[in-house]
């Protein structure tokens, strides 16, 4: 069944993709970033190996978290830099489509990044990374991340210091994502009971900023 | 000639200056009650005092709050400007709340804890809390046109506050914590509990009043004058451009 909704949805993620894949400019910035980040923390914190394993969760989310900023950024930037986004407007879809569409795109991007991060630090840490409760956790916790991203990097794009206010906007409301993801992960990764209920208190949030984001995203591109 | 753009000049309204008085003696009253009527904690002595402000000042910020995000959702619902004052007035006075109670806080935990600050999940809610506003503040003040600022902050009040929630939320389901409970059962490992013997009540409850009321609603009308008289202001700048 193919409704406008879903089609406009498709429609934006089939735009994204394609202008993706002909200049790669988002997951590659991305995955470089990430890589970097992830080599980094290896060299600041000089982890022995117990210590690798208690910060471990903590270096994939905030990886995450900023890789995630610099993709939202560009993805809306260019949005609204080439006139694209008047344009989305001007289409006779809803608003909540719309979000939907660069929602779905931006968990797409962030997604595959978080998941090729996971063998990378399997290697890298000497943890093993590729679980089913880790790939899940980032899953979920990307998908969240970028609901309430792209709806504050629509807002921020159509501001003048937007490289600067993103984080600023972000990372303070972003931190119930980080504080239950982090704890699923390192959960998943030690075999503690508990880290399923963080999960679902992760999902749980995902689901309420996903709500929220849909009803909330017809003001922030309101002229 | 250039048009004349009045700016609001009319004097405080009685009832504003009513709310004022009462607002400043009723804190002189419970700064008594708690100072003075109240007796000594036996265990940690004077410094126990600072929880008549400590904790009111908590929950204060919270009616603060309140006020930005419904002024936020009427705003987006009717897009009347005052409605905006008002949810930005609210972010201020409960920053400024917030603030005061990280601070009271601190200087409470010094001696009974041994340390200003510990990475304890309540105290990390509270510091999320009052970044979470002064990013609100910064967001503010980093966009220019004055609709799409109404907008967007609208916006923005509503999920400031559901992460301040949510945060506060998941910190409570964790147990780790060493920060006493007064009213109701503490943690297990809470250092620094004392007991809310009558006499601690008679000071708390009215300054838990005052917090979550008076001391709130005056300082946001209080505000919200003065971003009105300030609006004006820039309207009569950019006339004056004009001309």
């Amino acid at each position: 069944m193919m409704t406008p909704f879903l089609a406009c949805v498709l429609a934006i993620i089939a735009k994204d993709l394609r202008a993706e894949f002909r200049s790669r400019e988002l997951l590659s910035v991305m995955a470089l970033f990430a890589l970097l980040s992830v080599l980094v923390f290896s060299f600041a914190l000089e982890l022995d190996r117990e210590a690798r394993a208690e910060a471990v969760s903590g270096v994939l989310w905030v990886t995450l978290i900023f890789a995630s900023l610099l993709g939202l950024n560009r993805s809306l930037a260019q949005e609204s830099d080439q006139g694209n986004l008047d344009a989305l407007l001007l289409a006779p879809v809803s608003r909540s489509a719309i979000f939907a569409g660069k929602f779905a795109g931006n968990a797409l991007f962030t997604g595959a990044v978080g998941l090729a991060l996971l063998p990378l630090m399997t290697v890298l840490y000497n943890i093993n990374m590729v679980a089913p409760g880790v790939i899940v956790t980032t899953v979920v916790g990307t998908v969240g991340l970028c609901s309430i991203g792209t709806l504050l990097a629509t807002m921020t794009a159509q501001t003048r210091a937007r490289e600067a206010l993103l984080p600023i906007a972000l990372l303070p409301v972003a931190l119930p994502f980080l504080l239950t993801a982090v704890r699923a992960t390192k959960g998943a990764l030690n075999g503690a009971p508990e880290w399923q209920v963080w999960l679902q208190l992760l999902a749980g949030i995902t689901v309420i900023y996903v709500v929220l984001c849909l009803l909330l995203y017809g003001y922030v591109v309101e002229e | 000639m250039p048009k004349h753009v009045e700016l609001d000049a009319s004097p405080q309204p009685t009832l504003l200056r009513a709310l004022t008085l009462l607002t400043g003696l009723g804190f002189l009253a419970t700064l008594y009650l708690g100072l003075f009527v109240a007796g000594t904690d036996i265990q940690q002595g004077e410094i126990q005092r600072i929880f008549y402000i400590h904790m009111p000042s908590f929950f204060g910020a919270f009616t603060a709050f309140g006020a930005t995000v419904v002024g936020g959702m009427l705003y987006l619902a009717r897009k009347q400007a005052a409605w905006d004052r008002i949810a930005l007035a609210g972010a201020e006075v409960g920053l400024a709340f917030a603030l005061i109670n990280l601070l009271t806080g601190a200087v409470w935990a010094r001696p009974i804890w041994n340390t200003w600050w510990t990475w304890d999940p309540r105290l990390t809610s509270a510091a999320v809390m009052c970044l979470i506003y002064a990013a609100y503040l910064m967001l503010r003040a980093g966009i220019d046109d004055s609709n799409q600022k109404r907008n967007f902050m609208s916006v923005y009040g509503i999920f400031a506050f559901v992460s301040v929630l949510t945060t506060l939320f998941i910190i409570r389901i964790v147990p780790e914590t060493i920060h006493p409970v007064i009213v109701g059962a503490s943690p297990q490992n809470a250092q620094g509990s004392f007991e809310a013997t009558s006499g601690v009540f008679m000071a708390l409850a009215p300054s838990m009043l005052l917090w979550l009321t008076l001391m709130p609603a005056t300082l946001i009308w209080h505000r919200y004058r003065l971003e009105t008289r300030r609006e004006a202001l820039e309207r009569l700048k950019f006339q004056a451009l004009g001309d």
